[in-house]
């Protein structure tokens, strides 16, 4: 073994070592730093590896660690971020950064519960010390575990992540659990229950008395601890070797080291007796809860997939009262079969029963939820004419010698499913993908794309009249900057499709426009219809890049109608946050934050949106939302409905001003009176002319605009 | 800036704002009125405030089993840490600072578009996960490798038979993208970056194969994550390959 992996190796055992004494809280007082490390005896390598750092910074020009990395310069022909937008520049903080907004308001920040904190009983822990020293942090720090630190050992471990909604309830999943609050008054949230249950990412779905959460991490324990399960023995070396480790190493060349590590690690083997990696008390799936007290949720089943759920969705068959099913997208590594049986991680062609190129489908008998199983693994992939279940990307034509084998689209993502038009868009690694889902259990792929720009399929969200999706980029998997000025403006981005005849064509890109820092991480992510009649408008979030406001009614043409955004969590290093999802929900956004908390906004007038567009969102009232299963909107027949699609079509000049007072008149007229029934009557006898005018509009939104009034103004009612 | 303090100034404003018109309403009230009003609006308040229950902290048991009510001060846990997961970080940064350099090459190396495209998003991808990597290192303590932009190519060949990290390219297979130029650089470089990214898909497996390993948050998804992205660019690149294949037939 080479010196550096020794070193290594001793160092980490050495730390370890501190880490338990510390634990052991055998310090009475809480000392200095220095005087802390020289009671612990292992401590002098650590101390040894902490200016070797420093000086291998020097040596390699590498600099601090926590620095962020620089963009690259802006491919030729790209375009990158807005440096001129005022959320380039918003001040840094955790709690206190700066904020701006156009056309939203910021109502609160419900912050994230202590219980979803990581504790700060490791305070004296050296290494947590170190990582203090690192940051140049004040002594005053040391005294206590602050919240920045707890967020940079453990970014991810408590991140919130995505949102369903039920009732006055609002479900925040996270990496650790699930949150649950009251939003019967949204600008004055409360959290009702913390429901400790770690695993990752905790998607969440709700329907009825069911709650539903995606675990897929190796930690996830079927009984919900937080243990997680043992790692293999550390090895067990001679202390010396880390002095000599480290004393060497501070004289060494910096370059033999990675290799080293690389010589270390290519012989796992020789090291150290390999444990079993299977645990029958493991899980990953998604797990169903009773929510029947929504402070006191049990679990009833949990349903193990060979890869986990990175999400899951949820599917309600209009034709199936019984049952309700769970679309599982597995994205990260198949577990062994000794764990799970059935399980294969080999490649299509070793084995037909592969666990890759496949969704599963879990059926949930309503009255027995219990009973829930996987009832089918579609291959969404297979090439309907050959059979091969690979069947996306197969692009292997080349076959030179020594050239790999080709990869295939093996993962689904996220999958959006919408029901009233028997339709899903799959969001799958390489592809978009259309499938026919009027039979639940075997969807059927209808279409594929992909597209030169887009790293990874993340997400889809449908226009509600189903003649549009838009799918979205995670280029470098939402941990990474990537709206830095240099940044294209074509990555990590919206990709919008038409789609018709079950066929999706390629119209255009939208990216949340402003620059961002280099220390914020930020690319397209999780948004939501707003249910503004007569246009198609997403709210999404773009994590620390805030909450972007889209229309895309013209799929050509998309446009920023509103935004919030914070600055950085810090200005220094890139620490995780930003809003995860962000939801329209019965007339407020939902932001959740994954580092901060729950945020809530309102939408406000501006020359992009009317208040009585907005108000016009606000009719319609849903009893349960889970994004990912796409509600169909229907607006009631109400007269802020009609003056919504009014407002528009003063916006476009779709009709003769004149005509257009006239409506306005109309309606103002029943309005006032109460919806006298004369006034209304008078109302719905505009509806024909408006009719034969929608013909003659000058583009298809404005006739589905003056169609939509049309329809309005007759389904008007006076009061009986 | 000015938007931002602008922004601040006026959620401060307006907090004070509501304040100050209650106390408003008292005093037009006098004092009898604001006796009233203490008189209606406290009960009103407390009530309220018993409306909403108080939030707990709950951990559910196995399906079937009793949920457990946690004590309200309940802080957060971590799963143990695992020594795969340190080396498995230290072996990427030494794999992912290869495809760099690699990527490096292009611009004095070939005219294509496309592939310079595709350099510029590997290259971004990799320096920012190299980064992240190194951030995830240091923060728990870890000794973080040093990458050497310049120099990786002799730090190989003068170590002759050291084992690479999977997938990595030989110092001989270097040596030749080094020399090769135009179309024959293309191909040698989108063999070889396919190669070097197959080899990180192993990385990830071993890794995932280890006892208690990947249970760290930020790691399981990276791994994860670095394991699509990089099967996603193989994609690219295989299609990139055979145009190139057929281009050549033509």
């Amino acid at each position: 073994m080479n010196r550096v992996s020794r070193m290594v190796l001793s160092v980490g055992a050495a730390l370890i070592i501190c880490f338990a004494v510390s634990r052991m809280q055998a310090q009475a007082a809480q000392p200095a730093p220095q005087q802390e490390q020289a009671q612990t005896p292992a401590n002098p390598p650590a101390a040894g590896d902490a200016k070797d750092s420093k000086k291998e910074a020097q040596d390699g020009g590498d600099g601090n660690p926590f620095a962020p990395e620089p963009a690259p310069a802006l491919p030729p022909g790209m375009t990158g971020s807005d440096v001129n937008d005022p959320r380039y520049k918003l001040s840094p903080g955790l709690y206190d950064a700066g904020e701006t907004s156009e056309g939203m308001k910021h109502l609160e920040l419900v912050k994230k519960p202590e219980a979803f904190e990581l504790g700060s009983a490791d305070a004296d822990n050296p290494k947590v010390q170190k990582t203090i020293a690192q940051l140049g942090m004040p002594p005053a720090m040391l005294a206590k575990m602050p919240k920045e630190i707890q967020l940079v050992i453990a970014q991810l471990a408590f991140a919130n992540s995505d949102l369903a909604f039920e009732g006055n309830h609002l479900f925040q999943g996270n990496f650790y659990g699930i949150n649950i609050f009251d939003i019967s008054d949204p600008a004055n949230t409360k959290l009702l229950t913390s429901m400790v249950c770690p695993g990752g990412q905790g998607d969440v779905s709700v329907y009825k008395n069911l709650l539903f959460m995606s675990v897929e991490m190796p930690n996830g324990r079927l009984d919900c601890g937080t243990e997680g399960f043992p790692p293999e023995p550390m090895p067990t070396e001679p202390d010396k070797s880390a002095e000599n480790g480290a004393k060497d190493n501070s004289g060494a060349k910096d370059a033999g080291k990675p290799q080293d590590s690389a010589n270390d690690k290519a012989k796992p083997e020789q090291r150290r007796p390999r444990l079993p990696a299977a645990q029958k008390d493991r899980f990953r799936g998604v797990r169903i809860f009773d929510i029947s007290d929504i402070q006191n949720p049990r679990q009833v089943a949990a349903v193990q997939t060979c890869r986990g759920s990175h999400t899951h969705t949820l599917v309600v068959d209009p034709n199936d009262k019984d049952n309700v099913y769970i679309y599982v997208s597995g994205t990260s590594f198949v577990r062994q079969s000794e764990e799970l049986a059935g399980c294969s991680g080999e490649k299509p062609d070793k084995d037909p029963n592969t666990s890759l190129f496949r969704i599963d489908v879990i059926k949930v008998p309503l009255a027995a939820p219990q009973d829930a199983k996987i009832v089918s693994n579609p291959r969404v992939f297979m090439n309907a004419r050959t059979g091969e279940i690979n069947g996306l990307n197969n692009g292997g034509t080349h076959g030179k010698p020594g050239s790999e084998k080709p990869r295939d689209t093996d993962q689904c993502h996220d999958i959006t499913v919408y029901s009233a038009i028997g339709l899903a868009a799959g969001a799958c690694e390489g592809n978009g993908i259309i499938l026919d889902i009027k039979d639940p259990v075997h969807p059927q792929r209808v279409d594929a794309v992909n597209d030169p720009n887009y790293s990874y399929w993340h997400s889809a969200t449908f226009s509600n009249d189903g003649s549009k999706v838009v799918f979205t980029d995670e280029w470098g998997g939402g941990l990474g900057a990537r709206c830095r000025p240099n940044d294209p403006n074509k990555w990590g981005a919206d990709a919008i499709f038409r789609l018709h005849d079950d066929k999706l064509t390629f119209e255009n890109y939208y990216k949340m426009p402003a620059a961002q820092s280099d220390t914020e991480n930020c690319v397209a992510h999780n948004g939501s219809l707003i249910p503004v009649p007569g246009r198609d408008i997403e709210v999404q979030a773009w994590y620390q890049g805030g909450v972007s406001v889209m229309d895309f009614t013209d799929p050509a043409k998309p446009y920023e109608i509103a935004y919030f955004d914070r600055g950085p969590i810090d200005p220094k290093m890139l620490v995780l946050g930003g809003d995860w999802s962000a939801y329209w929900y019965n007339g407020y956004i939902y932001g959740s934050e994954i580092a901060r908390g729950l945020d809530v906004f309102e939408l406000t007038p501006s020359k992009f949106l009317t208040q009585n567009e907005i108000d016009a969102a606000k009719t319609v009232q849903l009893n349960e939302l889970n994004v990912q299963d796409q509600p169909k909107i229907e607006w009631p027949a109400k007269l802020v409905v009609a003056k919504a699609y009014l407002d528009q079509l003063t916006r476009s000049q779709a009709l003769p001003a004149n005509r257009i007072e006239a409506l306005q008149k109309a309606i103002e007229n029943a309005e006032s009176s109460h919806m006298n029934k004369g006034k209304v009557a008078k109302l719905r006898k505009m509806a024909p002319s408006l009719e034969k005018s929608a013909a003659s509009a000058k583009d298809q939104a404005d006739s589905m605009r003056i169609h939509g009034l049309a329809d309005v103004l007759k389904r008007l009612q006076a009061p009986a | 800036m000015t938007t931002f303090r602008s922004m601040r100034f006026w959620g401060s404003v307006h907090r004070r704002n509501k304040r100050k018109g209650f106390a408003e309403i008292g005093a037009g009230f006098g004092c009898l009125g604001a006796m009233v009003l203490i008189i209606f609006l406290v009960p009103v308040g407390m009530a309220q405030e018993r409306d909403a229950p108080k939030a707990v902290v709950v951990q559910p048991g196995a399906p079937g089993m009793p949920t457990k009510t946690l004590p309200t001060s309940t802080k957060g846990t971590l799963p143990p840490k695992s020594r795969a997961d340190v080396e498995f970080m230290q072996g990427m940064i030494f794999h992912h600072s290869q495809a760099v350099e690699m990527t490096a090459m292009i611009p004095t190396h070939s005219q294509n578009k496309n592939l310079r495209e595709l350099g510029a998003r590997i290259s971004s991808s990799q320096s920012d996960e190299i980064n992240f990597m190194k951030r995830w290192l240091a923060a728990r303590g870890e000794s973080v490798p040093t990458t050497m932009p310049d120099m990786p190519g002799m730090m190989m060949s003068s170590s002759g038979s050291m084992p690479l990290m999977p997938g990595m390219l030989s110092p001989e297979q270097m040596e030749a993208l080094r020399k090769a130029k135009g179309a024959e650089f293309d191909r040698l470089f989108l063999v070889g970056m396919i190669q070097h990214h197959n080899g990180a898909l192993t990385m990830v497996k071993d890794l995932f194969d280890t006892a208690g390993s990947g249970q760290d948050a930020e790691l399981f998804n990276f791994a994860t994550d670095a394991d699509n992205t990089q099967r996603a660019e193989i994609r690219i690149m295989q299609g990139m390959l055979a145009n190139q294949h057929k281009e050549e037939k033509q």
